[in-house]
């Protein structure tokens, strides 16, 4: 078996893999990526429509053209890469397994681990509709790189379940290519995806978007013939007498990602709610050395914050083989940050103590939308930041970047609460406070 | 928290557009009133210019593929270099997918000159190297 060393190994080169590597890279270590595909760039390679890059390039490129910048910097500065190499185990000593064709088992002992694997989609098993199991039923994903990347179209008449982001691109895809959208099937009160994407890709085309439903029954033994959709109550069970049957060949799923952590559990890591490992504000995971950062983190809805996130990543992944590699561990020093009311997850899910004073970024999504809410953080009932807004929504990631002033904290503090609250409610809690 | 505009006419008595510069997603409303148009709802000056925008000249920048000869994939993700007039958006992908170009070509590349006119060149989203 063939050994090598390396200061930091990246998994995966989609946009978080190639941009923690650069960035490590640029710190001076001597960086590996592992990918599985046969190419460079990841998911972002086959989302060929545009609205990628405002943030970080303030220009608006497609996916494909946004990704093309960091392969070039990768290979600029010559990142060694492995293509068609698949990781197979992470131990907790940071050694790495991974097969390819050529050179067939490999063992890398790495002095830190950038985890940058993505997510992978829902499938039919994950929300169990009954029926056959005939042909013609894709991920949005999976529809996408058929038609994006392979040249094929796989369907004429389509109806997509779910309204995630890739399903409602897919849609105006589809439908720009020729083939008939039926309608885009939600079994929530609203749009999972961005707002962008419901009128561009949807209304533009006058796609129907049927909420409060979901498919209830796949007809078509061979090929799907047809889908029966029915109406949902509050608990989302099925309206008995709401059935309604639509014909198409083809069936789309866009119910959501899963962050893809096969990998960081069996390396020791453990995962929050979300799907994502648990990490400090360092992006480090509860195993020294081991850094997550892009999808398998947090599903993200802009690539633009994956790159941000990613070069963090890369940072603080060289800041630990430079000052902490080989060293005692010293006993953490964590707040525990604890989402509260209206507040699905948050990342990070621990701040060290000793960087309240460095700006620190928060990630967070709510559970159900609101207008005129107020972003707040509370040292048990002190509220140490807040921030308006008029609106919040599953879909949209709310970001909060903010610096503590040491005198702000307790030195005792062991945890903070982060809430999404309506205005409203806060003026009641002021009175009585 | 009106605007009119004199030279230009909506084909319907009331238009609604959601607005999609911010997640708020004002709902913004143009209405044909005494021969102008008057718009309202907009919450802020991007919207306002965002609704006027889609109501007299919509534009899209259109993303698609074309078939490559010799390329390491046998289609290019392409793109219009500028939005071009929303109605036309069917007929460029049509036009499109019956050209073929060839590999190696880099990102940026001018793919097709001045499509349908429009003073406007389709250039390529990525690299395509050369099959192997």
């Amino acid at each position: 078996m063939k050994s090598l060393d390396v200061d930091i190994a990246v998994i995966g080169a989609g946009s978080a893999g190639l941009g923690a590597a650069i960035e490590a890279k640029k710190q001076g270590m001597d960086v590996l990526i592992l990918e599985r595909n046969d190419e460079l760039g990841g998911i972002t390679l086959q989302c060929i429509h545009n609205g990628f890059g405002l943030k970080i390039f303030k220009e608006d490129l497609t996916g494909p053209e946004y990704i093309q910048r960091f392969i070039d910097e990768a290979k600029e500065l010559k990142i060694p890469y492995k293509l068609d190499t698949m990781v197979i185990e992470i131990t907790e000593d940071k050694e790495i397994y991974a097969v390819n064709k050529k050179e067939g088992l490999l063992r890398i002992k790495a002095k830190a681990i950038i985890l940058s694997m993505g997510c992978r989609e829902k499938t039919r098993g994950a929300i169990n509709i009954p029926g056959f199991r005939p042909a013609g039923m894709y991920t949005a994903g999976q529809a996408q790189r058929f038609v994006n990347i392979e040249g094929y179209i796989p369907g004429k008449t389509f109806v997509i379940l779910g309204s995630g982001d890739i399903g409602m691109i897919m849609a105006r895809r589809l439908t720009w290519l020729g083939c008939e959208v039926k309608a885009v099937v939600e079994i929530k009160s609203y749009v999972s995806g961005l707002i962008r994407n419901q009128v561009q890709c949807l209304e533009d085309y006058n796609i129907p978007l049927i909420l409060n439903h979901t498919i209830t029954k796949i007809h078509g033994k061979e090929r799907v013939e047809g889908v029966t959709i029915s109406s949902v109550d509050q608990n989302w069970d099925r309206i008995v007498d709401s059935d309604q049957y639509i014909e198409c060949d083809s069936i789309l799923l866009s119910v959501g990602l899963v962050p893809e952590n096969e990998l960081t559990t069996k390396a020791g890591a453990e995962l929050s709610n979300n799907g994502g490992p648990i990490v400090d504000d360092n992006l480090e995971t509860i195993m020294d050395g081991i850094f997550a950062c892009g999808n398998v983190l947090q599903v993200h809805d802009l690539v633009d914050n994956v790159s941000e996130e990613a070069k963090r990543a890369g940072k603080n992944a060289a800041i630990y083989v430079k000052e902490r590699y080989g060293k005692e561990q010293i006993k953490k020093d964590h707040i525990k940050i604890i989402p509260g009311i209206n507040v699905g997850y948050v990342k990070p899910d621990y701040v060290n103590f000793s960087n309240l004073e460095n700006l620190l970024h928060f990630h967070l999504r709510v559970k159900e939308p609101d207008r005129d809410v107020i972003i707040v953080i509370k040292e048990v009932n002190k509220i140490i930041y807040q921030r308006v807004r008029s609106f919040v929504i599953p879909s949209e990631m709310i970001e909060v970047r903010t610096k503590f002033k040491p005198e702000v904290i307790s030195p005792n503090c062991r945890e903070l609460k982060i809430e999404v609250l309506p205005v409203s409610l806060l003026e009641v809690l002021d009175e009585v406070g | 928290m009106s605007e009119s505009s004199k030279k230009d006419k909506l084909s319907e008595d009331k238009k609604v557009i959601r607005c999609i510069v911010c997640p708020t997603g004002c709902e913004i409303t143009a209405e044909n009133v005494d021969g102008e148009v008057k718009i309202i709802g907009f919450g802020c000056k991007r919207g306002e210019e965002y609704a006027k925008e889609e109501l007299f000249e919509p534009k899209r920048i259109v993303t698609a593929t074309m078939r490559v000869e010799d390329g390491f994939l046998p289609i290019i993700p392409v793109r219009t270099e500028k939005p071009i007039p929303k109605e036309l958006v069917f007929e460029i992908i049509k036009e499109l997918s019956s050209i073929k170009v060839k590999a190696p070509i880099k990102v940026g590349d001018i793919l097709v000159e001045n499509i349908h006119n429009l003073e406007v060149n389709v250039i390529s989203s990525r690299d395509m190297p050369i099959k192997t």
